[in-house]
């Protein structure tokens, strides 16, 4: 296998509060390679943005990375100085938020806010900017994109303004793309045309994609691995298909009961009891402990383990296994 | 015996700009017509979902069911009763009660100042009604302490939350609930517990549903019938089952390709094409003709009638 374009080794995020201090992200692990899409997926509170935020350096205070490392194509990017990062920032590592009408400036028309980026990464004149500014605009689906140059991000629609972001963030053609649920705000229709963009541009310019999202549909239908996240932690990371199919990890295996798709004609969907524990209050041992049916005082008295094949749990469903 | 019965329904809103910019910019007054000639009947006990994309109306329609919105054109009848031109004060106030809502938000519907006993009880003692361990009760219907009654919104989760605007649903004793997006705000695992919830409550008690949703998935799960709506008016409307396996609309199944599916692993398919339109100047004829693809020269003209097809309700000139 290739060098991974990222790597991250057993990243853990701090809060330090009043109350104590809090791990949002706490030793977390994964790679993506050239050209892979890795859909990272959890509840709210599971720490998975907070997971992207501390990989592109974009961590507020007093949040701040207290272990682990990060490696951006064989370079240590945790210990940047913020000049740096912020230069490799959008020239290395692309990012498409939730909302497209926060991440444009609303004062700029979108092909300056184009061409700004590109002249600040690429060296290239201001012809040649714009140049590429129009064509990365066309390759994104905008319709007439030479006279769309000089629109307000208030005149488009939020599947265009979607569009934008997708062109903006691979504009100076990074290596990664940070897409933090790029598809949350927008209906269905849109969603399906925004997955499928993200899919046909990456993998026409190999570009690896970390994929945040709470949909599960989402991250069957565009990503090749999954990461799933509970309470700061990896429970399960694997190929996409062996994970949605036959879960490891007594979470995933919840998650996937209680989305209404899987259970397709059951009267009932099988929930998991509970909810997930806020970051003050972890429970002793593994973090799922009280909401897991397979839980005993091993589980209880032992942080779960570390990684076996792919499930972080002392007791791993068996594929082919019922539970 | 249906027990509300929706008949042509629509509510026009005013989004002009101010008088004054008006007249500086030469503009006409705007309209937006969210709802155009809906009609539907809900049967008693069951669940029918309205489903459709965002500026579909389909909040707005069960607002108006509600009555928190009045009507443009057309009426709603609750078990027989008009509420808009009913004049008998008393089987007004009666429907009302019959009649409640659960909100999309938890965090916005319920009172931060007020204690979880006072914002359950709210709907009966409002009509002078008697609610003394009414919140105790309702509380553990709904899964629950009744310690939870002193406390306040938050200290609560979402999901929490969610359960104490059913439980304050359920306190005036209604025959019919109008659910606008209740799980939208909701991670996928607590959405399963108040969607379980909901169902046991609408079997145990014999409840109507009004659900209005954007997830499908939601729908299918839930729904007895769904109507699907698309800029404001009905499109098609069936039975969860004949909907899900043949739909008839282009929209409906466009709307069900979309969808992304948890065993499409790889799934490439061609997205749909387009967006909404403007619900201020929409398409003429059939609004989704400039998406179809299957439209002619006629939908660009005539806009289509609903027509039954079987068990399903259509509106499209080439539906069979």
């Amino acid at each position: 296998m290739t060098d991974p374009v990222l790597s991250v080794r057993n990243l853990s995020v701090e809060i330090p509060t009043r109350a104590g201090i809090l791990k949002p992200v706490d030793g977390v692990s994964y790679d993506i390679a050239k050209g892979e899409i890795l859909g990272v997926v959890g509840e709210s509170g599971a720490g998975k943005s907070m997971a992207g935020n501390a990989i592109i350096g974009l961590l507020t205070r007093p949040a701040h990375i207290s272990g682990g490392e990060v490696w951006l194509n064989g370079n240590r990017i945790d210990t940047l100085e913020p000049e740096m990062l912020r230069r490799m920032r959008g020239k290395e590592i692309g990012m498409v938020f939730q909302d497209p009408l926060t991440s444009l400036n609303p004062l700029l028309p979108i092909g300056d806010q184009l061409t700004e980026t590109i002249l600040e990464h690429l060296p290239v004149t201001k012809a040649e900017a714009e140049a590429r500014a129009l064509k990365g605009l066309e390759e994104v689906g905008i319709p007439a994109a030479a006279q769309r140059m000089g629109s307000y991000p208030h005149e488009f629609s939020g599947g265009m303004r979607q569009r934008v972001v997708i062109a903006l963030a691979l504009c100076a053609e990074p290596s990664l793309i940070i897409a933090d649920e790029p598809t949350t705000a927008l209906d269905v229709s849109v969603q399906a045309q925004i997955v499928a963009l993200l899919k046909k541009l990456c993998r026409e310019k190999g570009t690896a994609v970390m994929l945040v999202t709470h949909d599960m549909g989402v991250i069957a239908e565009a990503s090749d691995r999954v990461a799933v996240m509970y309470a700061g932690r990896l429970a399960e990371l694997g190929p996409v298909r062996d994970v949605l199919t036959h879960p490891m990890h007594p979470y995933t295996h919840g998650l996937m009961g209680s989305t209404p798709l899987a259970s397709k004609g059951l009267a009932r969907l099988n929930q998991i009891p509970g909810s997930m524990p806020r970051l003050g209050a972890l429970p002793d041992g593994c973090a799922f402990n009280p909401r897991c049916p397979k839980a005993d005082a091993k589980c209880r008295a032992n942080p779960a383990p570390v990684m076996n094949e792919r499930a972080s749990c002392w007791h791993p469903m068996i594929p082919g296994q019922t539970s | 015996m249906s027990y509300v019965s929706v008949k042509s329904l629509s509510r026009v809103f005013d989004v002009s700009k101010p008088w004054l910019n008006r007249m500086i910019e030469r503009l006409p007054r705007a309209h937006l017509k969210a709802v155009s000639d809906v009609s539907f009947d809900i049967d008693a006990r069951k669940v029918y979902a309205l489903v459709g994309e965002s500026g579909s109306g389909k909040s707005t329609i069960g607002k108006m069911v509600v009555g928190l919105l009045q009507p443009s054109q057309g009426t709603v009848e609750i078990g027989g009763v008009d509420l808009k031109n009913e004049t008998d004060a008393e089987k007004v106030d009666k429907t009302r009660s019959d009649i409640q809502m659960i909100f999309q938000d938890p965090y916005a519907s319920l009172n931060p100042r007020w204690r979880v006993a006072q914002i359950i009880e709210e709907p009966v003692t409002a009509r002078g009604g008697d609610a003394n361990g009414l919140a105790e009760r309702l509380l553990e219907q709904v899964g629950l302490s009744a310690l939870d009654a002193r406390k306040f919104p938050h200290e609560f989760s979402g999901g929490q939350r969610q359960r104490i605007c059913i439980a304050r649903a359920l306190a005036s004793n209604p025959k019919m609930i109008v659910c606008d997006e209740p799980t939208s705000a909701l991670d996928v695992s607590v959405q399963a517990q108040v969607l379980n919830l909901m169902k046991d409550l609408q079997e145990d008690l014999g409840l109507t549903y009004l659900f209005v949703s954007h997830d499908l998935t939601v729908v299918q799960h839930m729904a007895d019938t769904v109507g699907v709506l698309y800029l404001g008016r009905l499109v098609e409307e069936a039975p969860r089952d004949a909907l899900f396996g043949a739909p008839k609309h282009p929209y409906t199944q466009m709307l069900l390709d979309a969808a992304p599916k948890l065993d499409g692993f790889g799934r490439e398919v061609p997205p749909p094409q387009g967006e909404i339109p403007d619900p201020i100047n929409p398409p003429s004829g059939c609004a989704f003709h400039p998406r179809c693809p299957r439209a002619v020269a006629r939908c660009k003209a005539e806009l289509p009638e609903m027509r039954r097809i079987g068990e399903t309700r259509v509106a499209c000139h080439l539906a069979e």
